[in-house]
């Protein structure tokens, strides 16, 4: 049987009024360079698992900083730290610290002692 | 009136404008160029944008403004060595010469991006890895092709090579090589018929007069690609042909394209010459390396050494259009300082 009504399907809006940006913000604290991403891709375009998954650690650090840290969560463990990332950057983003702390920051989340 | 003495050094575009201006307001003008013609980096340009006015026009028009009775022109020669001495300036050629001089501009210009330093491109590595200024040398030849002799199908340009880069240690952005791209993009598709390019580009910088009408233009009526990617590496494949990849910002995937020929955006830099003029005078320079102007404002062609002037792209990447105004405006403050000076 149908069901009838209305379903309530997630805005695709980024609501930067809501989402959380303390993931972001404790990287920012701890790595200044965070700040600097152009979003060239270039370290995506570099990247080993970024070739084979759909892992961009360009797209992973717009997330953070718009708090839409889901996606992040879920595919930052795809980084094998090889570092290839930060040879390219043309910004020089420290980009291994910066996953570093992601993961940090998610494990203290699930914690409470971010 | 007395007759003033100054000496311009640097005969590119901004030291014969400037050259040109002061011989017209009554200053007897030396004009040192270290290479054996003047032009400067003009010469390598076949065609110019916004209009691709040929570039030997400019010389031409540049040359008439330094025909003049009061211009000596010296070529050939370097700045040895650069004194103050007693209200004047005396000034050492390499080839020997002494001139005092009453004032001085400073016209080094700037050197393009050796682009070989960005070794993950293969400029002198890889065949048919070129750059914008030996793309026009094949434009002045009359045909674009690859070393083997066959005529390229599939170009890459890549965008901001040595500019906006840390790691070539350019953190700024040299401003006219977007334009050069979309114009050089342009002049791909008329030379070789249905060739395909692609332009890799960070941001598409289009400030200056009638750039983002020209690149509408290559979208709409020559079909040029853009891709919102900086390329992150080039190799060869087996059959000879160049691998460029990047990632595809916009589609948020890794892109890989195999072309024929990929031509490289180089940016611009202080000049070797204008490092050692700054040495010799001790003449301040930025964190870019570029002559720093006295004030940002109101003093872009003053230094912060009394009766030294700045003009063109010295002092910052500059087009055509903007290193003339500079320099028309280095010749009026030289003849404020003159008055005074009186």
């Amino acid at each position: 049987m149908d069901k009838f009504g209305f379903t309530l399907s997630k805005a695709r809006v980024i609501d930067l009024d809501s989402n959380d940006r303390s993931i972001a913000e404790y990287i920012l604290r701890n790595e200044p360079s965070f700040s600097l991403c152009i979003e060239c891709g270039c370290c995506a375009s570099t990247c080993t698992a970024g070739t084979y998954t759909p892992f961009s650690l360009r797209e992973l650090q717009i997330l953070l900083k718009r708090g839409e840290n889901e996606k992040v969560r879920t595919n930052i463990g795809k980084c094998m730290l090889c570092g290839k990332c930060s040879l390219v950057c043309p910004r020089g983003v420290n980009t291994r610290n910066i996953i570093e702390l992601a993961k940090k920051a998610f494990k203290n989340q699930e914690t409470h002692a971010i | 009136m007395m007759t003033n003495n100054v000496i311009v050094i640097g005969g590119g575009t901004a030291g014969m404008e400037v050259a040109g201006q002061l011989a017209r307001q009554g200053c007897r003008v030396t004009l040192v160029e270290k290479n054996p013609e003047t032009g400067g980096n003009v010469n390598n340009w076949h065609h110019l944008f916004p209009d691709r006015r040929a570039g030997k026009e400019v010389i031409q028009y540049l040359r008439s403004q330094i025909d003049h009775t009061a211009i000596t022109l010296i070529t050939g020669n370097t700045i040895s060595g650069l004194r103050h001495d007693n209200g004047s300036f005396l000034i050492n050629t390499s080839g020997g010469d002494t001139i005092a001089a009453d004032a001085v501009v400073v016209a080094t210009g700037f050197d393009l991006f050796r682009s070989e330093r960005k070794e993950e491109y293969g400029y002198h590595i890889y065949d048919n890895v070129i750059t914008s200024a030996d793309l026009e040398e094949m434009f002045r030849e009359g045909e674009v092709r690859l070393t083997n002799g066959n005529i390229p199908q599939t170009i890459g340009i890549v965008h901001c090579v040595g500019s906006r880069d840390e790691k070539a240690g350019n953190l700024y952005c040299s401003k006219l090589c977007c334009i050069t791209a979309v114009k050089q993009a342009i002049e791909i598709t008329e030379y070789i018929k249905d060739a395909r390019v692609y332009c890799f580009y960070m941001d598409m910088r289009m400030g200056g007069a009638m750039y983002e009408e020209i690149y509408r233009e290559a979208q709409e009526k020559y079909g040029v690609n853009f891709i919102r990617g900086k390329v992150s590496e080039v190799s060869e494949t087996i059959d000879h042909k160049l691998l460029l990849k990047a990632e595809d910002t916009l589609a948020g995937r890794p892109v890989k394209l195999k072309v024929d020929m990929i031509v490289l955006m180089a940016g611009m830099e202080m000049s070797e010459g204008g490092i050692e003029v700054s040495e010799m005078a001790g003449l301040n320079r930025g964190a870019n390396r570029f002559f720093a102007p006295a004030d940002n404002h109101f003093g872009s062609n003053l230094s912060n050494r009394k009766g030294i002037f700045y003009a063109g792209s010295c002092t910052a990447p500059m087009n055509i259009t903007e290193t003339i105004s500079h320099a028309r405006a280095a010749a009026a403050e030289v003849i404020d300082y003159l008055k005074e000076k009186i």
